[in-house]
């Protein structure tokens, strides 16, 4: 991590999180709302896609489009809210904040118009969300950001380019007149140090090679990385030599054998195959996982690891998780 | 073909899984019936096959690898990918979107044909339109800023792109007989499904208020407005602003003439999606979110009424062998205390995997419990990831085994 990049960290205040689809990035999206929530902080977290991920992550009734607060935050609790946000019911928010439109608006959505506008017309529904999350980021409350920090879980890597780039689409559509307006202060904010995409992904081949070209895209539409957090990650259970034996199909088997009867296990010939096929499997995995890890390394950005959970993650975990985001240092 | 025809005794026992099942957590695993891969690629009566399911469970994979087995026992298939992985896409011969299905080389062994394209969802939308409309209205069209930006920008255009898609290389296959099977793979999100309403939101919009009021001012004069509509009008170009406004007039009124028969067709393909022609199969790995997103999946193709021919479980902990239990083998560990650590590590992970092994089955019992009659199948997790013909052909006879 670069000392510039250092220094934009306490600006940073628009967290986006995406990654590769089952890697996990809403799990970190609400652990990493908890981490920035701690001494006092107010965060918000909100999810795009209708799934209700961070409901059940946060162990609350499914959330409506209504920011709600969810849980406290760990050391002299902050507070994290969560926020579901539900297109059409943004567009008539906006609509009536910017425009106070009254009775037009609710002629609108008898023409078909709010319908279309939401599922028909080009990356208006994108707009629409980034725009809300826009406006918890800039709101003020009592002369000071009513949220100390934003958590976007965002749409998967491969969709992240066009969410996030939408506004300049818009802006090229419109080309005067207020969606113009609002789509170019969106798009200052989001290339501002403010705001941070951080890329979650698996030590696994296509996982990190969404994320590498993620970080092309990024660079291309001059948003800025924050971190790159590989998620679920596993330690050797092995000795590196060890390691290199399994791989190779070289261990020890007599060692293996006179072990076992000391731990009074009764090593026949299927047993010690079965281990044998173990340690096999977990050093090629460990092999791939270096080699991923080492892409990820030589972009010379930050790379911040989070344990892999067998049991999948309950609210505890999320505070678990949220400690180690606070130990790397890096948010 | 003889393959494809062959099916074990075991997998079509009548009676299995029809014994009473008592309470939400009494499914068993030994009840759910079997998805016989082979006898549903070797069906000449199926035609085509629709894979979804949420991201990252390997659904182009998936798509791949059954297009190829059934090739290989005979089929002439044809695969439509959404966005595959690059290097599966050069496995494939993928390398340029040309958004038209080209054979993939260097396969032997085939009794079938293998044909592959990627979906280019903007050249597919410009092909519409220049098919569709009078070469002047084409270009009138294609230069329409508000056109370019809904063809190569917005996200559901994927969704209805791919229908569309769908159904010319339906048309193709029915009119030329080039292919016997269409394999698809569907976008990658929640809205993969959103092609189902293609049809039915097209509809409601052409047969709206809004269209009748966009087009009014290019069709008629401003007196033929009614208040409401004048509302309307007036709120639109407050929010959109003159020029925007003016931009989508033009467009809907040069595409007036084309959406009667893009919703025509996009009724013809849900049509064939509900024909029994049509298999869809739901794909997800053994974990609770993507079984979840199974779930929701397998209940809204039911709510629409489509053909599901079952669950494809990907990336599954293979069962072992090995008569040690999970318990034992930790216990074992804890007594060499450190004595051996190259054992220690090697019983800490058979127990992993055997707790590994646990977890999935008890979120599948999970699953079949809320959805009994759903067949299933599994493909056991690959050492490495699936970026040649060789894996793909291995993740096939695992699908099918």
């Amino acid at each position: 991590m670069t000392l510039a990049t250092r220094r934009d960290q306490p600006l940073a205040r628009l967290h986006i999180v995406s990654g590769k689809g089952g890697t996990g990035k809403t799990t970190v999206a609400a652990a990493l709302a908890l981490a920035l929530a701690s001494e006092g902080k107010k965060v918000l977290v909100c999810e795009v896609e209708g799934r209700q991920g961070l409901a059940s992550l946060f162990d609350v009734a499914p959330l409506p489009y209504a920011e709600r607060r969810v849980a406290v935050g760990p050391d002299n609790g902050g507070e994290v809210h969560a926020l579901a946000i539900d297109t059409e019911a943004a567009l008539l928010e906006y609509l009536d904040m910017f425009y106070r439109l009254g009775r037009a608006g609710k002629a609108l959505d008898r023409f078909g118009v709010i319908d279309f506008a939401t599922t028909v017309a080009p990356g208006v529904r994108d707009v629409l969300l980034i725009g809300k999350v826009f406006e918890a980021t800039q709101r003020q409350a009592a002369g000071r950001p009513a949220y100390d920090a934003v958590v976007l879980d965002a749409p998967p890597t491969g969709r992240i380019g066009k969410f996030l780039n939408v506004n300049t689409e818009v802006a090229g559509i419109a080309k005067v007149g207020p969606i113009r307006k609002q789509a170019t202060s969106i798009m200052r904010l989001l290339t501002s140090p403010q705001a941070h995409v951080h890329l979650v992904t698996s030590l696994e081949e296509m996982p990190v090679q969404e994320t590498l070209d993620a970080i092309d895209e990024l660079a291309r539409l001059g948003l800025r990385l924050g971190s790159v957090i590989v998620n679920r990650m596993r330690t050797p259970e092995l000795p590196a030599q060890a390691l290199a034996d399994a791989a190779r199909g070289r261990l020890d088997e007599g060692r293996i054998e006179a072990s076992l009867k000391e731990a009074g296990i009764k090593a026949d010939a299927s047993v010690i195959a079965g281990l044998l096929d173990a340690g096999q499997q977990h050093a090629e995995r460990v092999a791939l996982e270096v080699e991923q890890r080492r892409r990820l390394d030589d972009l010379g950005s930050a790379v911040v690891t989070l344990p892999y959970l067998a049991d999948g993650v309950d609210l505890g975990d999320l505070y678990e998780l949220a400690a180690d985001l606070r130990a790397s240092g890096e948010f | 073909m003889a393959r494809s025809r062959r099916r074990p005794a075991s997998k079509t026992q009548p009676g299995r899984g029809q014994q009473a099942r008592v309470g939400p957590l009494q499914g068993r695993l030994s009840d759910v019936p079997p998805l016989d891969i082979d006898r549903l690629l070797g069906d000449e009566q199926v035609r085509i096959i629709v894979c979804c399911g949420s991201g990252g469970v390997g659904k182009t994979t998936t798509s791949a690898a059954l297009a190829l087995r059934a090739a290989e026992s005979g089929r002439k298939v044809v695969v439509l990918t959404i966005d595959p992985a690059r290097r599966l896409a050069q496995a494939l011969g993928l390398t340029q979107l040309d958004n038209t299905p080209k054979p993939v080389n260097g396969l032997d062994h085939l009794e079938g044909t293998l044909d592959a394209m990627m979906l280019d969802m903007k050249r597919t939308f410009d092909e519409v339109v220049q098919t569709h409309a009078t070469p002047a209205k084409a270009e009138q069209i294609l230069a329409n800023p508000f056109y370019q930006a809904l063809s190569s920008s917005f996200a559901g255009t994927q969704e209805y792109m791919a229908m569309e898609k769908l159904g010319q290389l339906h048309a193709e296959a029915t009119r030329t007989g080039r292919w016997d099977l269409i394999v698809v793979d569907t976008p990658p999100s929640r809205s993969a499904l959103d092609f189902l309403d293609a049809p039915e939101r097209l509809s409601s919009f052409l047969d709206g208020r809004l269209i009748r009021l966009l087009l009014a001012p290019a069709k008629g004069p401003a007196r033929f407005l009614t208040a409401g509509m004048g509302i309307v009008t007036g709120a639109l170009s407050k929010v959109l602003g003159g020029q925007m406004l003016r931009d989508v007039q033009t467009f809907v009124a040069a595409l007036d003439t084309l959406f009667g028969g893009f919703r025509a067709r996009s009724d013809k393909t849900y049509q064939i999606l509900k024909d029994p022609q049509t298999a869809f199969l739901v794909v997800a790995s053994p974990d609770g979110e993507a079984l979840r997103e199974a779930s929701f999946f397998v209940e809204r193709l039911a709510q629409e009424q489509m053909p599901l021919a079952g669950l494809v479980l990907n990336r599954v902990t293979a069962p072992i062998r090995a008569g040690l239990s999970a318990q034992a083998a930790l216990a074992g560990a804890e007594r060499l205390n450190g004595d051996d650590p190259v054992t220690t590590g090697l019983l800490r992970l058979h127990a992993g995997r055997l707790e590994q092994i646990g977890r999935e089955r008890s979120l599948r019992r999970r699953f079949a419990a809320a959805h009994p009659t759903v067949a299933t199948t599994t493909i056991s997790a690959l050492a490495s990831d699936v970026h040649d013909v060789d894996s793909l052909r291995r993740v096939a006879e695992l699908a099918a085994a």
